[in-house]
């Protein structure tokens, strides 16, 4: 698995956490209708991404530092934390993090956005993506042709960021869409019928990620 | 287990849960007054469903296994507040009750699922898990919060003080601690909720186990010794931020009624007594200008009386204090009910204007002097006591006692329990349900919770 497909699964990986209600979009509008103000839904928003974008960075540093270092058991330790982690969302579903706070100013939004984005190893699944992304590569040009991918592959600080970039960009637009859509049309009582159990599903997809990551 | 979707009865703001479909059962507390013959507490459902042929009757029992506990107030293991932005978890079920023990310090925990007409016992909390990990006893309050739910105790395992809060983990209801991390000084405790649009808490004061378990103490009352405050608490920091004093003489602070919508930063409080001219009064609180602030919007006066008809505790004042000891306030935040157990007044408030209500309206139900009848009842003793509305506001579901030991000094001859319905026209009107009406034999009910939810079960964070 190479070129464009796992620069698409990290794109579709930050569309999937803006849509998550519980990644940020519905506490900013929450925080628009408590203030009565669009503009505290936008201002929300912002800060929600950073929060999401270090809690990633900080597993795709780690798995670019052991990537480089040319850690071995990688593969199998990275499939085994995702599996493992999959099965504790299974067993505890009822399980999230206890935060009592509606009036936050932006460091307590970001805060709680990485604590969510954690929490949920929002990062993590970023992992067998990571172990398909060819050494040094960046999203392929048409004019541009990439080597093979060794094994193991090596990920640079710019293929590194540009995953983290990608990700949380793909991840605010989705989340700013339905923030302002529920916001300004659609309404709250949507949450009744169109919340269906994302952390079941994400328990799920954690367990087939680990394995796949096995035979990426 | 999880659900696929939201519960139905999670309701992301007040509004959309007045909208919801009507209650067709209820749940209710019964205890037995005279422990000694034996006979346990239950946790009974009555049919409220019009269309049904048991409709006002009781249809399930289920007791609890132990004598004398006195169970009292309860709650939902999970409610609206599971919406809330910040810490979702909407795909618990609404489920599980949690009953108290005022007397015993237990807590049932009573799951009304497969069978909502037969509530299964599944766990008992024991008094002495509860003291360990949190200090305290008397278990009285409980609150379905976003993160745990939320328990207020009267006092210490040792019966004295402080009261305050702990919780329970709302997954395996394991006792978690104690709340308060500051405590300020606060010392008794009775009844707690929040304005989770502003991060704070409030609670109010009665008295401390040895304070309250023989029955109001007259010496304590008139020294100004029972609870006379309001605490602001800071929710998230769990500290203490501010008490309000009414004065000594404004003797016992009650039930705690912030406005459902989380952007109004308003609530009602209840005093029982005024030691001045035993009038009760209901007391808001508001911020203004980022400070939280309190002010006196209602007061009811005392009714001058015949001491020949007056208990022995109060003959001397030759009148009958109205003793609001419940207030009720509707989903929509339109409509405040008092409960005068003295008088035995049921008394509804337009607060469209919460800084002026406007007296609307009053029924009465028994009563120390008036015995105020029911059509299908006759004279009834007993006062108005504990209120449930209904989410869409059309319904107030009464019953008549108060606490065990206080029953006694109001109503000498011994409350015989009832439960009956008085019912809101869409103008505001109260008019007495003439069928609906309940007698208990030999115990009496307390609080109510109806199917789904109800006015003072849930939180909203949306408004």
């Amino acid at each position: 698995m190479n070129g464009v497909w796992p620069w698409i699964a990290v794109a579709l990986l930050g569309a999937y956490h803006g849509v998550d209600p519980s990644m940020g979009w519905l506490f900013a509008v929450a925080l628009g209708l408590q203030d009565r103000s669009r503009k505290r839904v936008f201002a929300a928003l912002f800060p929600i991404a950073i929060g999401h974008l270090i809690s990633i960075a900080a597993v795709v540093a780690l798995i670019a530092s052991a990537m480089g270092r040319g850690f071995v058991w990688l593969r199998p330790l990275g499939a085994i934390v995702l599996a493992g982690f999959g099965i504790f969302r299974l067993r505890r579903p009822l399980a999230h993090p206890r935060w009592v706070a509606m009036r936050v100013g932006f460091f307590d939004l970001a805060l709680w956005s990485f604590l969510m984005a954690t929490a949920h190893g929002a990062g993590l699944m970023l992992f067998p993506i990571l172990m398909a992304i060819p050494a040094g590569a960046a999203p392929p040009m048409p004019h541009h042709h990439m080597p093979m991918p060794p094994p193991v592959g090596h990920l640079g600080p710019l293929t590194a960021a540009l995953v983290i970039v990608m990700h949380t960009s793909a991840m605010l637009l989705v989340m700013g869409s339905i923030a302002i859509a529920v916001y300004e049309w659609i309404g709250l009582k949507i949450l009744r019928s169109a919340w269906i159990n994302l952390d079941t599903i994400w328990a799920v997809a954690l367990i087939a990620a680990g394995l796949l990551s096995l035979v990426i | 287990m999880a659900l696929w979707k939201p519960d139905p009865s999670f309701y992301p703001s007040p509004r959309m849960a007045a909208e919801g479909p009507r209650e067709n059962l209820a749940y209710v507390v019964v205890f037995n007054p005279d422990p000694a013959n034996g006979r346990h507490d239950a946790l009974c459902v009555l049919d409220t469903d019009p269309q049904s042929s048991a409709y006002g009757k009781i249809v399930g029992r289920a007791e609890v296994p132990n004598v004398g506990d006195e169970l009292h107030h309860f709650g939902w293991n999970a409610c609206s507040a599971a919406l809330c932005p910040y810490a979702p978890h909407p795909h618990v079920e609404r489920r599980y009750l949690l009953v108290p023990g005022l007397r015993s310090s237990r807590i049932y925990i009573f799951d009304t699922k497969p069978d909502p007409r037969s509530p299964k016992l599944i766990k008992t909390i024991e008094a002495a898990e509860i003291a360990a990990r949190s200090g305290y006893s008397r278990p009285h309050t409980i609150h379905c919060g976003p993160d745990a739910i939320y328990v207020s105790a009267l006092g210490a395992a040792d019966g004295g003080g402080p009261g305050g809060v702990f919780l329970l983990d709302h997954d395996s209801f394991e006792v978690l601690g104690r709340w308060e991390v500051d405590r300020g000084p606060q010392f008794l405790g009775y009844d707690f909720w929040w304005h989770l649009g502003y991060d704070v808490a409030i609670t109010s004061e009665w008295g401390t186990p040895k304070m309250v378990e023989n029955g109001p103490d007259l010496d304590l009352l008139t020294q100004g010794k029972y609870g006379h405050q309001l605490h602001l608490w800071d929710l998230r920091r769990r500290r203490h931020l501010k008490a309000f004093d009414f004065g000594p003489e404004q003797q016992i602070v009650l039930e705690l009624r912030p406005a459902h919508d989380p952007t109004k930063a308003y609530g009602f409080v209840c005093v029982t007594v005024s030691t001045k001219d035993l009038s009760s009064s209901i007391w808001m609180w508001y911020r203004e200008d980022g400070d939280w602030k309190i002010r006196k919007v209602i007061e009811i006066p005392a009714e001058p009386a015949d001491p020949a008809l007056l208990p022995p505790a109060i003959k001397g004042f030759k009148a009958v204090p109205p003793l609001v000891t419940e207030i009720a306030l509707s989903t929509d935040d339109r409509y405040l009910y008092a409960a005068c157990f003295g008088t035995g007044d049921l008394r509804q408030y337009d607060v469209s204007d919460p800084f002026n209500p406007r007296f609307a309206g009053a029924i009465r139900l028994g009563g120390i002097v008036s015995h105020a009848p029911h059509p299908k009842a006759g004279a009834l003793n007993g006062g108005t006591q504990m209120l449930e509305i209904s989410r869409d506001g059309r319904r107030i579901y009464v019953t008549n006692s108060l606490y065990g030991p206080w029953d006694k000094a109001f109503y000498p001859e011994g409350v015989r329990g009832w439960i009956t319905l008085v019912n809101v026209g869409a103008g505001g009107k109260l008019t007495l349900d003439p069928n609906f009406f309940v007698p208990f034999s030999g115990e009496r009910p307390h609080q109510m919770r109806l199917e789904g939810g109800d006015s003072s079960s849930d939180s909203y964070c949306y408004p």
